[in-house]
């Protein structure tokens, strides 16, 4: 696999009242698995159904129900893991969380504590064109996903709906290698990106499909590279846990106003106690969650109804190989390949499906061209309009066809910007809409100095001031320009101007 | 040896929700020390390099194919709930 060479960013350096701090940042991020059923039961993950309608009994907690694992949402996860380049573990096995809320009805959260199923792996997370921060991942686990209360529908009473309870969760658990807020929501980016090329996570953080916990902790400046070189985490200061967040914006903001509380209360001589706090983001700040406190206490043991899970190292190997090119690959190779940018390679391989539309255009013709057509005009309008690369009303074909009319001298980029409004509102063929519309462009030199001489003789105090000031003879092309709609072509123009002013 | 004070008793009978009246929680206590005493007794046999066993019959856990095969049934899972409304189970307001 091709990578394109980098160096890490500085970390983030915020400054207190007496002195410079740095952010220590992990971050535990939970993943739906893309699945049609349930982690242990046969009930429907659909979002938005009925409430309490995709429960089975196992689901619900009815007594003497047993869980049977779902065998596809284990492939989803291994191929996760393998997406992060990490290590697959043959045997894991799972253990109960123990806690109660209303929407828990076992009373415990099938999870993998002891024995995950993915070890280690690693996510590039990329900051600037060649700057990029390696971030470790610990591990992997699957779990079940907890039901969804709801607050607001009775002054006295929880709705509960256990529709999201037992649905597949992968919880992603990264090392202490984020530096600043900024970090964080381009790791939870590039995660959400390989998950979606992955398929095995829709990514959409809206619904909760994907949410994060965020380790906070400040340190000064020095003591994680020590912290990194010893392993030990005396070095780095007391974490705080943000809870369940689902918005990059929010992520950032948490993290920001989280680090300045710590910030303050260590330079004012007090000490960072260690705790679960939540988010609130009307108010931009953090809260301590002491409610749970004391239920922070999950007897982990051994789930007694499921067998350690073995898989076959054959198996994972089928899984491998069915892997898509990942984002990493996809971007080095069409930097170069196609000779873009990088920063216009991260545009085009955010989303697969744009990565492959860009790709049909490119074919055969040339790559900055087609990445400029498909970056500027085509992603800025489905943006405007809010659309999916996958609505797009011009195809690649089209859009290729365009581009190859820009190539061959037939029109010119302005007009092909008339073009693509055409593509876009009509449909068509780019070849044919050009031919029935008298859109060619003029390029027969008898015709355009014929133009030129007729806008020179009607203008002879223009063409005094243009013989003074060469950088006027601009005007001139604009009037041929605009005398011949648009079509002639400019260079040319430009040329007999010159020649004819002598210039 | 594993001693359980009431104090200890105290916090697990709370985190699995058993109402255990104070006098009750000394005895409590003696009752599960006995218990662990008693289990600590396996701890002075060698298990070094011994796998554990997790199932007496070599048996492989059991999986599913990823169908939707069940669910679809709101009145049944909601059937024994002491209080449901508009298809929720309700319960007295748990306040984050």
């Amino acid at each position: 696999m091709l990578d394109l060479a980098f160096t890490p960013p500085a970390p983030k350096v915020i400054a207190g009242a007496r002195e410079d701090w740095e952010l220590v940042i992990g971050m535990e991020v939970h993943a739906q698995v893309a699945s049609a059923a349930k982690l242990f039961s046969g009930a429907a993950t659909r979002f938005g159904a009925e409430p309490n309608s995709n429960v089975s009994f196992v689901d619900a907690a009815m007594p003497g129900m047993l869980p049977v694992l779902n065998e596809y949402c284990i492939e989803q996860a291994v191929r996760t893991g393998l997406g992060l380049r990490a290590t697959i573990n043959l045997t894991s096995a799972f253990d109960r969380k123990n806690y109660f809320y209303p929407d828990l009805p076992q009373g415990y959260q099938i999870s993998q504590l002891y024995h995950p199923l993915v070890g280690e792996g690693e996510v590039r997370v990329d900051l600037a064109p060649g700057v990029a921060r390696m971030v470790r991942i610990e591990r992997i686990h699957v779990e079940q996903d907890a039901g969804k209360s709801i607050h607001d529908m009775d002054p006295a009473l929880s709705f509960v709906d256990l529709n999201r309870t037992g649905v597949a969760l992968m919880e992603i658990v990264s090392r202490p290698d984020i530096r600043g807020p900024e970090e964080a929501a381009a790791y939870v980016t590039k995660l959400r990106q390989i998950l979606r090329y992955l398929g095995t996570c829709d990514g959409n953080m809206q619904n909760g499909n994907l949410r994060a916990d965020v380790n906070v902790s400040i340190c000064r400046p020095g003591a994680y590279e020590r912290f990194r070189e010893t392993g030990d985490h005396g070095h780095l200061g007391t974490r705080c846990e943000i809870k369940n967040m689902n918005s990059m914006r929010f992520i950032q903001a948490a993290i920001e106003y989280e680090a300045r509380r710590q910030i303050a209360i260590v330079e004012d001589g007090g000490k960072v106690v260690q705790e679960t706090r939540l988010y609130d983001p009307t108010k931009g700040e953090t809260r301590s969650m002491r409610s749970k406190e004391e239920a922070h206490d999950y007897r982990y043991f051994p789930c007694p109804d499921l067998l350690p899970l073995e898989i076959e190292q054959a198996w994972v190997d089928d899984i491998a190989a069915t892997l898509p090119e990942l984002p990493d690959a996809k971007k080095a190779r069409f930097v170069e390949g196609y000779g873009v940018t990088e920063y216009d390679a991260d545009v085009l391989t955010a989303e697969r499906e744009a990565a492959d539309f860009f790709e049909a255009v490119a074919a055969g013709r040339d790559g900055k061209a087609a990445a400029n057509w498909v970056i500027n005009e085509l992603f800025g309008r489905l943006n405007k309009e809010a659309l999916a690369i996958t609505d797009s009303p011009v195809s690649a074909g089209q859009l290729g066809g365009l581009i190859d009319l820009i190539a061959s001298g037939e029109i010119s980029g302005k007009i092909a910007k008339d073009v693509f409004e055409i593509l876009w509102s009509e449909g068509g063929d780019p070849a044919r809409i050009v031919e029935d519309r008298g859109m060619r462009q003029v390029t027969d030199t008898g015709a355009l100095e014929a133009a030129v001489d007729a806008v020179i003789a009607a203008n002879p105090a223009q063409v005094e001031k243009a013989r003074a000031n060469p950088k006027l003879a601009g005007w001139f092309v604009g009037q041929v320009m605009k005398a011949t709609g648009g079509k002639a072509n400019p260079q040319a123009v430009n040329d007999i101007v010159a020649a004819r002013l002598g210039l | 040896m594993s001693q359980i004070d009431p104090e200890t008793a105290r916090k697990v009978a709370k985190l699995a929700r058993i109402a255990v009246p104070d006098a009750d929680l000394p005895r409590l206590a003696q009752e599960l020390s006995g218990i662990l005493t008693f289990m600590e007794e396996l701890n002075a046999v060698d298990v070094t390099g011994v796998e554990p066993m997790v199932s007496v019959s070599p048996m492989r856990l059991k999986r599913r194919a990823d169908g939707v095969t069940d669910g679809g049934m709101q009145d049944k899972v909601l059937a024994n709930a002491p209080d449901a409304r508009e298809g929720f189970f309700t319960v007295p307001k748990v306040v984050e």
